[in-house]
């Protein structure tokens, strides 16, 4: 078991690595001079040349690439182009914010959609199972930018049961997720994010279930005596590992769509700050929250196929 | 007289009578056959049909000028005056716009598509193929690709090169790649082994010859079964690049630049701004459903 956690543990590595490059290498995607892209427009002559000397601008790329390394790791992004404030506070902020959205839209996703399969998978073609089906392909063709405008159409305009958009009068600096008068502004969002991954995870869960159920053993422990409910304990354990994986991906799915929901409800998280980024052209921004959120996807997918592991013991011999 | 008429027809009833009933079908027959007994996938392909159509013959189906603005006819409700599905924020008609902006948003939708199957396909069929240090050094590239969720890497790309149909194309494209590769390189793998190649070999066949004519056309079928359902995740991000303001630019009418553009005026016309969302979910819905269809006729598992 140890042994093929290292294995992992080394294998995302390398990735996280290529991961890093891809980021350092979108400041050239830009248009026009590498050095005006980190820096405001209206630098004077003296900060550009201590930036061009802080980071080796007048160094060949593999230079500059293990300089800028060297600073990311020890947390440094560079400046903000429209707040110049250093990158990583923003992403700091930014991230908790994300979190608070993802604290709850990911068990309720998970729940709900794990649930959801369950139920299609043990009663295959039933209505239960036509319903399921047929949400979860709504699910997933579902613009989320476009169901937050609608959510925010039928409960804050038409019902105003909810607040539209924002976190609050009182920011995040104070928010707090135990008063109702802050919590509110979560509702919609979260309801939003989770509505997708809910349609792909009913479906691959009905899916593991399903074909589960067919396997020989569940007629061997039939044959046992087992009562159904410690038959479907079983096929639950069985199909979990695949159902975890896709999990593992909806995460990512949670972090990237969160950019267009986010931007709708003005929600200050990561994705807000990368939308402001985008319409800023703050490159520096854009490359610390893209790096820092990548990496965390890879972090994710590594926790996800360790728990795989441990629950089917299969996956770590083979 | 009637002999001669009667001779050359005979093989044809021979043949008849010695297959009754049990037609053997090729693959491509029955595939069709599948496909038409589907009623839902036809269905929701002439939906797909029609929405593709009305794109392409916008100019002919609009009933106003796209681009006409008028400073007393903004923000109008569904039903205003001869504005069927009323007016965005400029008094610009929202069917007129609704039309011409599909044109934009498929094209971003399908074009990525089209390249990412053909660069991503011929890396995975070469990864498979050749196996060893080549499989090795594309796929791990590939690996490093889908370490970013899809959203953030087509952001990421634009973002950093500025946005505009093009870098949002060319986003769109490279996004696709490494899943479009991973599934040629798995459908690869998984013929290359096979006795029938081995047989190929033998017989001489040079690696061209046995990939044109016994690899291809195991590969294609999930290759192109992925690429259709690609076309419906295509769309939602194209026109989500479009809402951030990394697509076209105003006043070119696209579904996600209307949204966004639109989202202001929640409070006045509810309605007619949730329209261009309405255009990008059934035509994503329909892609994906024809996508699921064609699957199950081609009886291919991925």
């Amino acid at each position: 078991m140890s042994r093929y956690i290292l294995q992992r543990i080394l294998y995302a590595i390398p990735i996280a690595f290529g991961v890093s490059v891809v980021c350092f290498s979108l400041v050239y995607l830009a248009p026009g001079d590498p050095l005006q892209t980190v820096l405001p427009p209206d630098a004077t002559a003296e900060t550009i040349e201590i930036v061009k000397k802080a980071y080796g601008f007048d160094k060949p790329l593999p230079i500059q690439f293990l300089i800028w390394l060297g600073k990311v790791v020890t947390g440094d992004f560079g400046m903000s182009i429209a707040t110049r404030r250093p990158v990583l506070d923003e992403i700091i902020m930014a991230l908790s914010n994300t979190g608070m959205l993802a604290m709850f839209a990911i068990p309720t996703a998970f729940t709900i959609g794990f649930l959801m399969g369950l139920l299609a998978g043990c009663f295959p073609g039933k209505w239960i199972d036509r319903g399921v089906t047929g949400t979860a392909v709504f699910g997933v063709s579902l613009p989320n930018y476009w169901l937050a405008i609608v959510m925010v159409i039928i409960f804050a305009v038409e019902l105003s049961w909810l607040p539209a958009t924002g976190m609050g009068p009182k920011g995040s600096a104070e928010f707090s997720i135990w008063r109702w008068s802050d919590t509110q502004f979560l509702v919609l969002p979260v309801i939003t994010l989770s509505m997708i991954p809910i349609g792909i995870i009913s479906r691959t869960t009905r899916a593991a279930i399903a074909e589960m159920r067919n396997q020989d053993f569940v007629q061997t422990l039939r044959a046992k005596g087992l009562s159904e409910f410690a038959v479907i304990r079983h096929v639950i354990k069985n199909a979990l590992p695949g159902v975890l994986a896709v999990m593992g991906l909806q995460f990512g799915y949670l972090l990237g769509g969160s950019i267009l929901v986010e931007t709708v409800f003005t929600w200050p998280g990561s994705g807000f700050l990368l939308s402001k980024a985008i319409i800023n052209r703050d490159v520096p921004v854009l490359q610390g929250t893209i790096l820092t959120l990548a990496i965390a996807f890879v972090m994710t997918n590594l926790i996800i196929d360790l728990l795989q592991s441990m629950i089917d013991p299969r996956i770590r011999r083979g | 007289m009637s002999q001669t008429a009667t001779l050359p027809a005979s093989p044809e009833t021979f043949e008849d009578q010695a297959a009754p009933e049990t037609r053997i079908r090729s693959y491509w027959q029955s595939v069709g056959y599948r496909l038409r007994h589907d009623k839902m996938t036809l269905f929701f392909g002439s939906i797909v049909l029609l929405i593709v159509l009305a794109a392409v013959f916008a100019p002919l189906l609009a009933p106003f000028d796209p681009y006409k603005e008028s400073i007393i006819g903004r923000l109008k409700p569904i039903g205003w005056r001869n504005h069927t599905l009323g007016t965005d924020e400029l008094g610009r008609d929202m069917l007129t716009r609704l039309l011409y902006g599909g044109r934009v948003s498929l094209l971003m939708g399908i074009v990525p598509v089209i390249f990412a199957t053909c660069i991503g396909g011929m890396l995975g069929v070469m990864a498979g193929f050749m196996g060893g240090r080549v499989n090795t050094g594309i796929m791990r590239t590939m690996d490093v690709f889908y370490a970013f969720p899809s959203v953030l890497l087509a952001v990421a790309i634009s973002g950093a090169m500025g946005g505009g149909m093009m870098n949002g194309m060319l986003a769109l494209t490279l996004v696709f790649i490494p899943p479009m590769c991973r599934v040629a390189e798995t459908a690869t793998t998984q013929v290359r082994s096979l006795d029938f190649i081995e047989a190929a070999r033998a017989t001489g066949a040079g690696t061209f010859v046995i990939v044109r004519h016994h690899v291809l056309g195991n590969v294609l079928g999930p290759v192109f079964i992925y690429a259709s359902s690609l076309v419906s995740v295509s769309i939602l991000l194209a026109s989500g690049l479009s809402f951030l303001g990394l697509g076209v630019r105003p006043p070119t009418a696209d579904w996600g630049l209307m949204l966004s553009t639109l989202r202001q005026s929640i409070y006045v016309v509810p309605f007619v701004c949730a329209l261009p969302g309405v255009a990008i979910f059934v035509t994503s819905i329909c892609f994906n459903l024809v996508s699921d269809g064609l699957r199950a006729a081609m009886d291919v598992r991925m």
